[in-house]
């Protein structure tokens, strides 16, 4: 795969879609062409967290360790971009996440990603929004738990 | 050390001296008669003295003495010559005198000069055996710079003035004597004023000069300052960077210059008024001679023939007085030098040399306990660090010693390693003091390690078995050329002072290793290493570096063996495409275009890219085909693409990482270069612009950089240009290009790229973190992980092991203490710069396995992690200098007391 059907992939994730094609084009250069096959890892929970990666192709699950061990969480496909907040807040990986078929990715590396936010303020916001509706997203849930915890207590 | 440097000189050159006088007074004898030979030759044959006659004869050399009591004895008849005769025999035994006096100088200069060498070796030698035997509260205050240069510099006049100290000042003495002498006889009053002038002159210029020395002595000790200073600034180059402090260092610098100006500037003063002063007086003797003599002269108190005779001989007085008193100073210029000198190296308390005696044999193992008998250290603000501790450490007793860093648990660790010695009190073994005990003995069977660690210049190999180097153990046969060289060298060596210790013996003493020799050393090095984890970073030193062919042969023969391995391991472990081998019929995309071209490696420095680039055969092969066409539109494409992508960025944005093939400080060069070029064919560029632009195409990777800018045929052409670079390579490339060959080892390609034989792939993830696992495996498969560690031990470590990590350093540092096989093994928290984590696990290793494995040393450690203290027979807490607890791990715990609050 090429550099131009890279940008071209890059485009159609909502994070990079308002950045100029010639940016997308340096990130993708900047950036490692990373293959994995089915089983592989690209990162385990508990890990530093160094890199964000988009994929490109190939499918992933997230898996998170729990008390009767490791479960799956959600599963991410092409277009996406995965890691990225465990670089934002300096944190080690809060999930593992595996490859379920062959993939492929563009990893960009840490020091990478927060220089192209500060340069490009586009992307700051895209991360914002998708920060925002994830947490909207799970206070929803964790309101539903509470009531539906707090109709059981009344039961 | 004697004070005075003329005694130095005398006690240790005595006959030497003696034996330079004599022939200096003999070498007087044909001066003088050469002297006299011109006015024979002239007035004799020349014009004709006793030759009155045509046909008169002379007789020549006769040699006739009037013996006392027995007559007159004739030795040798002589010659009848005539004229002509005389004239040619004289002037040939004119030319013999000149020839022997030519010799004599010769002979003399040399003695004089061997003889100052051998006096400057002495010096030099005896001043580092006195920092050897320094006591160790000296090197607190002494800085190395400073030392070095006293050894190296301040001594340097010394040897000069050795062959000159007793000679010159006899002979020039003598001659002015002479000289003063026979102007006394000529007329006793002018003799008189000549005297006085001279006694003048000895008065007053050593007077002045007494001013001329303290300046002296200032610019050496300023110079010195200096040199201590330089010496700061490069150890603490780190610190000067961190704090913005280079400014400071450059006006301190800068102060101290000027005032080494401002001393040498005075001196220089000083030395020509003396100069001029010195001349005056010289000149001034004339003058009272024509005056005061010329005066008596016309009063006719004195006859003119006596004055002329006077001022005749006073010609040869000033010459010899200048330079008595030339040497005069000399003399006193070193003198200063070498008192400062000496002043130094005068320390209290030196080490006896008894103690550092060479002991060739074994030293008996310690079998009786290690007291500390009311011991007191201070530190050197006199801050007591210990107060009146006693304790036993009993042989194969381990102990833990542990309280915070403040305890004193470090200065006892640091007394029973003879680094501190005691205020009070002090440390016994079976009775007698730690500090009078050789160190023949205390060196081998104690070993000591903490966290400041020390590497010589040097392989690793080197500095690992440093600890066991203490005497040459075998005795180095020489033969031919070199026994003579080496028997030369052991009688200088006796001569100057110097020790006859062969540096190129076997020092390592592998027996008390506990192993035969050199062969067997890796059963005890690899546990060694592997206790304290750095055979994985001593393999990885390995596999980065260039092998030693001609050492190395068991594991270079064994090269293919091991390229195949590692294939079937990658096959078995699915991991095939990791690594894209070296095939000669295929190009190998995950390396670069130019490695695909050469398909070998350089050996630097003796061929580079450049060299190659520029070579015609090189260019010939390129032309074939139009190869460098193709290569020089790439290098345009791929310049347009680096352009494109980095022209908007700031020149040290971290983007630029990725850019391997230029610089950012390229770019705007390749910009107008692009300008020009771009659209027109090669021809518009001129030759030094197409290898710009072919020389991107060089450092090209399709995967790694996705262009798009290389497709089979292309490839296919490179592969074709490949076999015919090999094909007819010139004996002169050959000889400095290998070409990749899958049966042979490369000898300038690293071990690692001679392992893998190809290039990792870029889309392989944590590819290299696998590789080196796999390979640890295969070496040990193979038994060849002992040879790839002796290849990382010819790594150099740099000057003080710099090139080496700090933790890499302490895990060494403790690996020679281990590898000592001490019956005291002292540990003083030796390890902090590694994590807790790894300080644990290397504790147990040494802990569980090197102390069972049969040998069972005392192990004394002062411990950083408390928890770490239930490994241990026996542990002992101190606090603020006090020993507070001692006991086993179980019985402190229950206790309740200072261990406890410790432990939790």
């Amino acid at each position: 795969m090429l550099l131009k059907d890279e940008v071209e992939m890059l485009r159609r994730v909502p994070l990079f879609s308002g950045v100029a094609p010639a940016k997308l084009k340096l990130l993708a250069f900047t950036s490692e062409r990373v293959s994995y096959k089915s089983g592989q890892v690209l990162f385990n929970q508990g890990d530093p967290a160094d890199a964000a990666y988009v994929i490109l192709s190939g499918a992933a699950d997230i898996l998170a360790d729990s008390p009767s061990g490791e479960i799956k969480v959600a599963e991410i496909e092409h277009d996406s971009i995965v890691g990225e907040i465990a670089i934002l807040c300096d944190t080690t990986r809060t999930a593992t996440v595996k490859a379920n078929s062959p993939l492929e990715a563009l990893r960009i590396s840490k020091d990478h990603f927060i220089k192209l936010l500060s340069d490009y303020p586009e992307m700051t916001i895209e991360i914002m929004r998708v920060l925002a509706d994830r947490l909207s997203h799970t206070t929803t849930e964790l309101s539903e738990a509470r009531s539906k915890q707090k109709q059981h207590a009344l039961k | 050390m004697e004070k005075s440097l003329t005694r130095y000189i005398w006690s240790n050159t005595r006959l030497q001296q003696i034996w330079i006088l004599i022939v200096v007074a003999v070498s007087m004898i044909p001066y003088f008669l050469s002297f006299d030979l011109p006015k024979q030759i002239v007035n004799g044959p020349i014009q004709g003295t006793g030759f009155e006659s045509p046909g008169a004869t002379q007789t020549f050399m006769r040699i006739r003495y009037d013996v006392p009591y027995i007559g007159e004895v004739t030795f040798f008849n002589g010659l009848e010559l005539t004229r002509f005769e005389t004239l040619m025999a004289l002037s040939f035994v004119f030319l013999l005198l000149v020839i022997i006096n030519g010799l004599f100088k010769l002979y003399i200069n040399t003695y004089k000069g061997r003889l100052g060498e051998r006096m400057l070796r002495r010096i030099r030698f005896e001043l580092i055996d006195r920092v050897l035997r320094f006591p160790p509260a000296q090197f607190k205050r002494v800085k190395s710079a400073e030392i070095a240069t006293m050894i190296k510099d301040e001594v340097e006049p010394m040897g000069g003035f050795t062959g000159d100290a007793f000679v010159q000042p006899a002979l020039l003495g003598g001659q002015a004597l002479t000289a003063l002498v026979f102007i006394i006889m000529q007329n006793f009053w002018l003799g008189m004023i000549a005297a006085g002038i001279v006694a003048i002159q000895g008065v007053v210029i050593p007077r002045m000069r007494k001013r001329l020395l303290e300046l002296g002595r200032q610019r050496q000790l300023t110079a010195r300052e200096l040199s201590g200073r330089v010496g700061e600034i490069v150890d603490g180059i780190g610190t000067i960077h961190g704090n913005d402090t280079s400014n400071y260092e450059r006006a301190d610098i800068a102060a101290r210059l000027g005032l080494i100006f401002s001393i040498r500037y005075d001196l220089y003063q000083w030395k020509f008024l003396v100069k001029f002063i010195n001349n005056f007086l010289a000149q001034v003797t004339p003058f009272l001679f024509y005056s005061i003599g010329g005066v008596l002269a016309l009063q006719g108190r004195l006859d003119i023939g006596q004055l002329v005779a006077v001022i005749n001989a006073y010609k040869d007085l000033p010459g010899p007085l200048k330079e008595l008193i030339d040497w005069d100073q000399a003399r006193q210029d070193v003198q200063v030098k070498y008192a400062q000198v000496v002043e130094q190296f005068n320390v209290d308390q030196l080490v006896d040399a008894k103690i550092q005696a060479l002991a060739p044999e074994p030293a008996n193992r310690l079998e009786h306990s290690l007291h500390a008998v009311n011991l007191t250290i201070s530190d050197d603000s006199g801050a007591p660090l210990l107060h009146h501790i006693s304790v036993e450490i009993r042989p194969s007793e381990t102990v833990a010693i542990v309280g915070n860093s403040a305890s004193g648990a470090e200065a006892l660790a640091e007394a029973f390693a003879r680094l501190v010695w005691p205020d009070q009190g002090r440390i016994t073994i079976d009775g007698t003091d730690l500090l009078e005990l050789p160190e023949s003995i205390t060196g081998r069977r104690i070993a000591y390690a903490a966290s400041d660690t020390y590497f010589f210049h040097g392989t690793l190999r080197d500095n690992l078995l440093y600890g066991l180097k203490h005497a040459p153990l075998t005795k180095v046969e020489y033969e031919g050329k070199h026994a003579i060289k080496y028997k030369w060298n052991l009688n200088e060596a006796r001569r100057a002072g110097n020790p006859e210790l062969d540096l190129n013996s076997d020092w390592v003493d592998y027996s008390s290793a506990g192993v035969t020799g050199p062969d067997d050393l890796f059963k005890v090095v690899r546990p060694v290493l592997d206790a304290v984890l750095i055979s994985q970073d001593i393999q990885d030193m390995a596999l980065r570096s260039l092998v030693n062919t001609a050492t190395h042969t068991d594991l270079t023969d064994r090269i293919v063996e091991l390229r195949e391995a590692l294939r079937k391991r990658l096959k078995k472990e699915n991991l095939e495409d990791l690594v894209v081998p070296f095939k000669l019929k295929e190009y190998n995309p995950q390396a670069t275009i130019g490695e695909n071209l050469l398909f070998g490696t350089m050996k630097r420095p003796m061929m580079t890219n450049r060299k190659l680039a520029a070579h015609p055969y090189f260019r010939s092969v390129l032309r074939e085909n139009d190869l460098y066409i193709d290569l020089y539109s790439m290098g345009l494409e791929i310049a347009s693409n680096a352009v494109e992508l980095f022209q908007d960025l700031p020149p040290d944005h971290p983007f630029f990482q990725q850019l391997t093939f230029m610089t950012a400080d390229d770019i705007p060069a390749y910009q107008i270069l692009l300008q020009k070029l771009q659209g027109r064919g090669i021809e518009a560029a001129s030759p030094e612009e197409r290898s710009n632009i072919i020389r991107l195409s060089f450092s090209y990777i399709e995967p790694r950089h996705r262009f798009g800018l290389l497709n089979d045929e292309l490839m296919a052409k490179i592969v074709d240009a490949r076999a015919r670079f090999h094909e007819n390579l010139p004996a002169d490339l050959k000889e400095v290009i290998e070409r990749y060959d899958p049966k042979k080892f490369i000898s300038s390609a690293t071990l690692l790229d001679n392992v893998l034989f190809g290039r990792v792939g870029f889309a392989q993830t944590d590819g290299s973190d696998k590789l080196r696992e796999i390979m640890r495996d295969i070496f040990n498969k193979l038994g060849l992980f002992e040879s790839v560690l002796s290849i990382g031990l010819d790594f150099d470590v740099g000057s003080g092991g710099k090139r080496l990590t700090n933790v890499q350093r302490q895990k060494l540092n403790v690996a020679r203490a281990l590898l000592k096989r001490s019956d005291y093994l002292i540990l003083n928290r030796p390890l902090p710069a590694l994590d807790q984590r790894v300080q644990d696990r290397i504790t147990h290793n040494i802990m569980e396995t090197i102390h069972k494995e049969g040998h069972s040393p005392s192990i004394i450690w002062v411990l950083s992690n408390t928890s770490l203290a239930k490994l241990f027979d026996r542990v002992i807490v101190f606090d603020s200098g006090a020993l507070v607890e001692d006991g086993t791990h179980a019985t402190l715990l229950e206790k309740n007391g200072v261990f406890k609050q410790l432990a939790s």
